[in-house]
């Protein structure tokens, strides 16, 4: 297994162009659609160009291969911006972005299996990604493969009771092929998390489970990817990575407000916020 | 005569003997279900998941997303209700390969009374797209149905229920998903039958029989894709249908026979199951009594419904 090196400058550069290019297509695929999730897709969008560009063994040209690390989008109203990395890697055409939302199309708003070459399960309805994870994990052992799982989950979407019964499992289960990350950005739909539903204390909660705790800022990619290595290391138990996320990071008006949750910008939103995050 | 839930516990472990990516998940009953039979012998094949049956459904698709062909088992009532939005989202629409074995159903619960009893798990799984749902008349039918639905591709919902019942079949029977067996010919009116209902709609028939009332039989096993063959002949030859199941008359074979015959072909038709109302404890016996579900009831009920078919003859 790899080690992981500081990156450096150039690598940093590299992947930090990837994200704009990724934070383009979430504003333009939503626009364009009428339909989608901005601030939800941008708060994640550096730690999923992290795990496709520099963590995961996958290859797009082989969408199937059995020994490939698996990706749960567990909250899939991120879709957004998991369809933008998928495409960025070569996974589909980028023109197919151009229908995300319409009838029709492969690119539902929230991700199918079964029509997205890359998408791991069909997810949406909240809470159930990690459960599916778990399976995907344990099915490694079974079959002596050692292929890695990883699955996004949102804050708001650990109010969910399953996903504590998820919790439990990985833990009198010793999953320590599974990697969990948080997308830590504090605020849902209708406003933020503290006040909604208070899911605080986080990190003690995941502790408390008998997981393995990591707290990073999730817009740092030396960060974020020395912690997805970490992760790696750690023997007998789950890791979640909670990672600290500005909601509708990079376009300075959508940030940390649940305005951005599912709004769809005005053609001068738009426009102010691609001249934003082009910077 | 064998326990219906023996009979399951054992073709698993054959099953399991036969296809190496048969697994199989529990939710702190396996030995009420009988899946302790296949415990014993695969160990790392078997899944405890404790009392969380909407993360045993998830752990159960991501297993299937890899190739394995997970049997989720609990009581009908804890597998279908709990999880139903994991069952839809996680099993059904991206159509993984999940076994979903439903034990305990409808009345007969061992006495565990209301909160055990299963009445509306056909309605609510037939009501999922994608997902084959059966109920089988008896443990050769149930034996054989282990088989086909694990060499079925897609999501399946099984019912099966935790005693002794009379044997409708013998151990030739050939079980064919989505194909309805008549198993008494009749021309004055059809019994449609399914599960563990069916062998007292036989007991009925027969006595029916020695009032000169001629009744046709036919076990509708697979409730979903239902045989709409079948119900459409047994309309047209005798005209008056009546259908028996272990579960509410809303919404389970009844609902899906009525269906059928409304846009098809139209017939007197009357059902017998539980009369939407919640269950108590009692025996097997005892239940179906009381909740008018045994042989003198459906031969009361068949009458009934010569009285309509005679009727619209005039």
């Amino acid at each position: 297994m790899k080690n992981f090196c500081r990156l450096n400058d150039d690598e940093i550069k590299r992947l930090e162009d990837i994200a704009r290019e990724i934070r383009c297509s979430i504003l333009t695929m939503v626009s364009e659609a009428g339909v989608g999730h901005i601030g939800g897709s941008l708060s994640i969008t550096d730690i999923l160009v992290a795990l496709y560009f520099k963590v995961l063994k996958i290859n797009p040209r082989d969408p199937g291969w059995p020994d490939r690390d698996r990706l749960v989008m567990s909250k899939g109203h991120g879709a957004a911006a998991i369809y933008s990395t998928l495409a960025e890697k070569g996974f589909f055409p980028k023109e197919e972005l151009k229908t995300f939302g319409l009838i029709n199309s492969n690119l539902q708003v929230h991700p199918d299996k079964n029509k997205v070459p890359g998408i791991e399960a069909s997810t949406g309805a909240l809470g159930q990604g990690l459960s599916i994870g778990l399976g995907m994990a344990l099915a490694a052992r079974l079959n002596k493969k050692d292929y890695y799982t990883f699955v996004i989950l949102g804050d708001g979407e650990i109010q969910e009771g399953q996903v504590w019964e998820a919790a439990m499992f990985a833990s009198h289960y010793r999953i320590d092929n599974l990697t969990a990350i948080l997308d830590y950005n504090n605020v849902q739909l209708m406003g933020n998390v503290s006040e909604i539903m208070e899911i605080a204390p986080v990190a003690e909660k995941w502790s408390s489970f008998g997981w393995e705790v990591l707290e990073i800022d999730g817009h740092n990619f030396n960060q974020i990817i020395e912690s997805l290595y970490k992760a790696k290391e750690v023997k007998g138990k789950p890791t979640i990575i909670i990672a600290n996320t500005t909601k509708g990071k990079g376009v300075s008006f959508m940030q940390n407000t649940c305005k951005w949750h599912g709004s769809v910008p005005t053609q001068e939103e738009y426009i102010k916020a691609m001249a934003e995050v082009k910077k | 005569m064998v326990a219906m839930r023996e009979a399951f516990g054992k073709s698993l472990v054959e099953l399991g003997k036969k296809n190496k990516d048969v697994v199989v998940l529990d939710a702190d009953l396996a030995i009420s279900t009988k899946t302790t039979y296949f415990t014993e012998e695969f160990p790392d094949r078997f899944f405890q998941c404790g009392i969380a049956e909407q993360n045993m459904m998830g752990v159960a698709a991501g297993l299937a997303s890899c190739g394995k062909i997970p049997f989720v088992t609990s009581f009908a009532v804890f597998v279908t209700k709990r999880p139903a939005d994991q069952v839809s989202v996680s099993v059904a629409y991206p159509k993984l390969n999940v076994k979903i074995i439903g034990a305990y159903t409808g009345l007969f619960n061992g006495r565990t009374g209301a909160t055990h009893m299963a009445g509306e798990d056909i309605a609510l799984m037939r009501s999922i797209p994608n997902i084959v749902v059966i109920d089988p008349a008896d443990t050769n039918e149930l034996s054989k149905a282990v088989e086909a639905i694990a060499s079925y591709c897609g999501p399946v919902y099984m019912r099966e229920t935790r005693d002794e019942w009379p044997d409708v079949f013998d151990s030739s029977y050939k079980f064919e998903i989505g194909k309805a067996v008549t198993i008494k010919d009749g021309k004055d009116a059809t019994i449609i039958s399914c599960g563990v209902m069916t062998s007292q709609a036989l007991i009925a028939a027969n006595d029916l029989e020695k009032e000169e009332i001629s009744v046709r039989v036919i076990n509708m096993s697979t409730i979903k894709p239902i045989d709409r063959e079948a119900i459409i002949k047994s309309a047209l030859d005798t005209k008056a249908i009546v259908t028996c199941e272990n579960h509410n008359i809303y919404g389970g074979l009844g609902s899906a026979v009525a269906e059928v015959l409304v846009e098809e072909a139209p017939v007197p038709m009357l059902r017998v199951g539980i009369k939407d109302m919640f269950s108590e404890c009692g025996t097997n016996m005892e239940l179906l009594e009381k909740f008018e579900m045994d042989p003198t009831s459906i031969v009361k009920t068949v009458k009934k419904v010569l009285i309509k078919k005679k009727q619209r003859e005039f």
